[in-house]
């Protein structure tokens, strides 16, 4: 199949007016005979389920939480970006579609970035329309902070949960279309099968997570808004339950899977303690912009710390080593994620890390708080300082907090064209579900951007290009054999996974790949660490299906029978990564290959051959994916070595 | 660290539900309560015994709402200003017996073990807790000024995470902080204005109609919330309210 990705001719400027003038469109008494299905109700699934609602399509949205409030973006901190030049410090949408495709490592695609630039304005708009509340400055107007890779100040935020009132914001419009009855909510639902008839998505098969009942649900389209799958390494910043299933049960049945070895390794987390740890706790890249990150010059001063017999406070100014403002003057402690993570890693590995385990760096706010006053830190970073001493038991305005990289955001996700429909017809992605916006790295409130531009200004336009010649279909038939056959498929998979009957808890299985992720295809990766990482999930996956114990029934509320389908999914995700991540022989972004760096450790891309998104087309469990490219073509952007020095 | 817990069973709904209890030893200062309970669950798991228990969790740090235990009597647990994902085993002393309910109000019936049904609570936000702002057409985000001491107010009680805890703390199970939080919010701004009559009176009413209780004054709500969100938002609500009654611009 040819990967067609629809971008429409002319300027760069003009191509979404002018797509947008001459697209099809649905007139409003055929809308109400469309029904679309959305999964999730983050970001982009409550958006998109509030617009078409308004828009008057009939909408089924389904969230596997009890609320749709509490979809993952309610955790992201920092911003959201936006070119609204309100600082008067030189932005504009040109700037910032700039600084999205070099800090993407040159891997996005020009005519979706400039898009997401262009919208970026309407979504601070919408949002305080909403009643969002922005941080505001003394004069009644909206306030904007710096993140990594911008040198302009363009990011909106709300303290330290930006995440969390944008999407109240777009759950308030959520809860209005459901009282006015356009879209309906099924919560605690979890999609776990796509139905595809005559080559086009018409429904998904559901289970109810309170009673375990398998459901059907049929629409003229279906738009998957599920998140990322970072989840694969066990420990990361994502939520318990936010999974990767959705997109791979799209993938197994022909969505094609693009660039899944890009993984963003985020800077700021506070560092693992134990083999019990769940989760890790992101500190908000925020923090960059007052924080000064260090470790100790001498490598006798990191020892005596990791034995406890220094403290931070105890090291001379002159003996530490601020080693983001030696390496990168120009953009200092505000370089890009991927850059800063491995910036940590290279300090840590050569033997300057602290904390007891010595995988940790310090992030000090005393120079800060010297300059600004303690007030004044107060006021910018009050709650995630408390958040971190509540899980630490540290003052960080007395000593340095700690942090180290963790496992973030997914920028692989399913490959989507300039409509963001997916290979499949009528399934559409949005969000952190789709690959389209960030390349190789995601810059910091990017992610919010991208998934409110992608649900309230593009789905709601090009989903009716898609859905203009679908009013002659008639209503979509849910008692069909495509429907039985994929109501079978999903629950023989859930029979089975209680049938092995094992002995080992699915925590036990998801810790080992875990492990296997972080070790060999994290934060550095070479084709030795690769096929030792192929073997190895294998190896975890034979023992999964042979030995594992869910307990429970098939018809209750099972949390770990849930925990088992998604990570059986999660193994062959694994080997996709990784094969990826094998294929590509160049370092680009968050993918970093030990074999392509400069002498000074910074990443080499291979633009001649690997100038291209990797679209990945399942073959069966037991077969290779064929690799589908698609060639990025620069003609706006000069095409440069990214650099922040 | 060694624990004796005693958790609330319950199969469903309608099953009776009873107190079982579980050992733990070697658990660590730094785990968290959650995690502590996943250790349960996989020695559950691995000892074949009971079906591991059934709790609520998602973000792990504090803040999507998702988890919320009835812990020796307090809800998120003896330590202030967190939820239960945020609390940590150090707040404990080894050898403590730890007593584990569900949230228990009426409006929100259990599920299973220690999770409840909270929808009550989507259905109150549905009845008009939002700004009628379809998208597009709006204004630009600066053509509306707002002080920032307003918007600061605003922020303060839009920080609710929607948890439940304040209906859990109180005897009357009253909304009425969940409630205030909201109409507070959206009232402090201008942008909510136009609606603001018409959103508290349904929004009290809603809350009404679903069996949540009136306020007891006690402000055990305030003290157990985890964003500690205020309880001027509940004299706001209340001063909303009359306001609706007696100030209706649009006389019938």
């Amino acid at each position: 199949m040819n990967l067609d990705s629809k971008i429409p001719e002319g300027p760069l400027s003009e191509k979404w007016t002018k797509y947008k003038g001459s697209q099809k469109l649905v007139n409003p008494a055929n809308k109400r005979k469309l029904n679309v299905i959305v999964v999730g109700t983050g970001l982009a699934g409550a958006s998109a389920a509030a617009s078409l609602g308004a828009l008057g399509f009939k909408v089924d949205i389904f969230c596997i939480q009890d609320s749709p409030r509490r979809a993952h973006s309610i955790a992201a901190q920092g911003g959201i970006n936006a070119a609204k030049n309100y600082q008067n410090d030189g932005d504009s949408v040109g700037r910032l579609f700039y600084d999205t495709i070099k800090g993407g490592d040159y891997r996005a695609r020009e005519a979706n970035v400039y898009r997401l630039a262009e919208v970026s304005n309407n979504i601070i708009d919408q949002c305080v329309a909403q009643g969002v509340p922005f941080a505001r400055d003394y004069s009644g107007l909206l306030d904007n902070r710096s993140f990594g890779g911008a040198q302009v100040s363009r990011t909106f935020y709300a303290r330290g949960q930006t995440g969390q009132q944008l999407l109240l914001g777009a759950y308030g419009a959520l809860s209005r279309e459901i009282a006015r009855g356009t879209v309906r909510l099924h919560e605690r639902h979890e999609m776990v099968e796509l139905v595809i008839v005559d080559g086009r998505a018409r429904g998904i098969i559901t289970r109810d997570l309170v009673t375990g009942k398998i459901e059907r649900w049929a629409a003229h389209a279906v738009v998957l808004a599920t998140g990322g799958y970072g989840n694969v390494y066990y420990l990361s910043t994502n939520a318990m339950n936010s999974n990767g299933s959705a997109a791979w049960i799209c993938h197994k049945k022909g969505a094609y899977f693009a660039n899944p070895c890009y993984v963003q390794i985020h800077p700021t987390c506070i560092p693992v303690h134990g083999d019990y740890q769940s989760k890790l706790t992101l500190m908000s890249e925020s923090l960059r912009n007052d924080g000064r990150i260090w470790v100790p010059k001498k490598k006798e001063d990191a020892e005596a710390i990791r034995r406890g017999e220094l403290k931070p406070t105890d090291i001379a100014e002159a003996d530490r080593d601020y080693y983001l403002e030696r390496r990168y003057p120009a953009f200092g402690n505000l370089v890009p994620r991927d850059v800063a993570s491995r910036a940590a890693k290279e300090r840590c590995d050569a033997g300057f890390g602290v904390g007891t385990t010595g995988l940790a760096v310090y992030l000090d706010f005393a120079e800060a708080i010297q300059r600004l006053g303690r007030d004044v830190v107060e006021a910018r970073y009050g709650n995630l300082f408390q958040m971190y001493q509540k899980i630490t038991d540290e003052n960080p305005y007395e000593t340095p907090m700690m942090i180290y990289p963790a496992v973030h955001y997914t920028m692989g996700g399913l490959w989507v064209d300039y409509e963001l429909q997916t290979t499949i017809p009528g399934l559409f992605a949005a969000g952190e579900a789709n690959f389209s916006d960030h390349g190789a790295n995601r810059l910091g409130a990017s992610a919010l951007m991208q998934g409110l531009a992608d649900g309230y200004f593009v789905l709601p336009y090009t989903i009716q290009n898609y859905l203009s010649d679908q009013i002659y279909v008639g209503s979509i038939s849910d008692q069909t054999p495509e429907f039985d056959e994929a109501e079978r498929v999903a629950l023989e998979k859930q029979q089975k996974l209680l049938n092995i009957n094992g002995t080992k808890s699915v925590d036990y299985f998801h810790k080992a790949l875990g492990h296997v992720m972080w070790e060999y295809v994290g934060m550095a990766r070479n084709t030795e660490s690769l096929n030792k990482a192929l073997q190895l999930i294998a190896e975890v996956e034979a023992e999964f299906w042979k030995d594992v114990r869910v307990p429970g029934t098939i018809d209750s509320m099972n949390p770990e029978l849930e925990k088992a389908y998604r990570l059986a999914d999660y193994f062959e995700l694994a080997r996709l990564i990784a094969t990826d991540a094998l294929h590509r022989e160049e370092s680009c972004g968050g993918h970093f290959r030990t074999e392509h760096q400069t002498e000074d450790g910074e990443t080499m891309r291979d633009d001649e051959h690997f100038m291209y998104v990797a679209a990945w087309e399942y073959q069966g469990h037991d077969a290779k994916e064929t690799m589908h490219k698609e060639d990025l073509h620069y003609e706006y952007i000069k095409i440069q070595k990214r650099n922040y020095k | 660290m060694n624990f004796t817990l005693h958790v609330w069973r319950q199969e469903n709904a309608q099953a009776q539900g009873r107190f079982e209890t579980y050992k733990l030893s070697n658990i660590s200062a730094e785990c968290s309560f959650l995690e502590m309970l996943d250790i349960l669950n996989n020695q559950l798991i691995d000892d074949n015994i009971a079906h591991p228990v059934c709790f609520d969790n998602d973000c792990r740090e504090g803040i999507c709402g998702m988890c919320g235990l009835y812990i020796n009597g307090r809800p998120h647990g003896n330590d202030d200003g967190v939820t239960t994902c945020q609390l940590h085993m150090r707040k404990f002393n080894d050898g403590d017996e730890i007593w584990i309910e569900p949230w228990r109000a009426k409006p929100f019936p259990v599920i299973r073990d220690l999770v409840v049904d909270r929808t009550a609570f989507d259905k109150i936000i549905q009845s008009g807790g939002y700004i009628s702002a379809t998208t597009g057409g709006v204004p630009d985000a600066n053509n509306i000024l707002i002080p920032k001491h307003k918007s600061d107010m605003a922020m303060d009680a839009a920080a609710c995470i929607g948890c439940g805890a304040c209906v859990a703390a109180c005897r009357n199970a009253s909304a009425m902080l969940f409630v205030g939080a909201k109409v507070s919010h959206l009232a402090l701004l201008p942008q909510g204005h136009p609606e603001a009559q018409d959103r508290v009176r349904k929004m009290v009413c809603k809350m009404d109609e679903l069996g949540f209780g009136n306020c007891t004054n006690t402000f055990a709500c305030e003290a157990e919330c985890p964003k500690q969100i205020k309880r001027q938002n509940i004299a706001r609500l209340n001063r909303q309210w009359i306001g609706s009654l007696f100030g209706r611009d649009r006389v019938k």
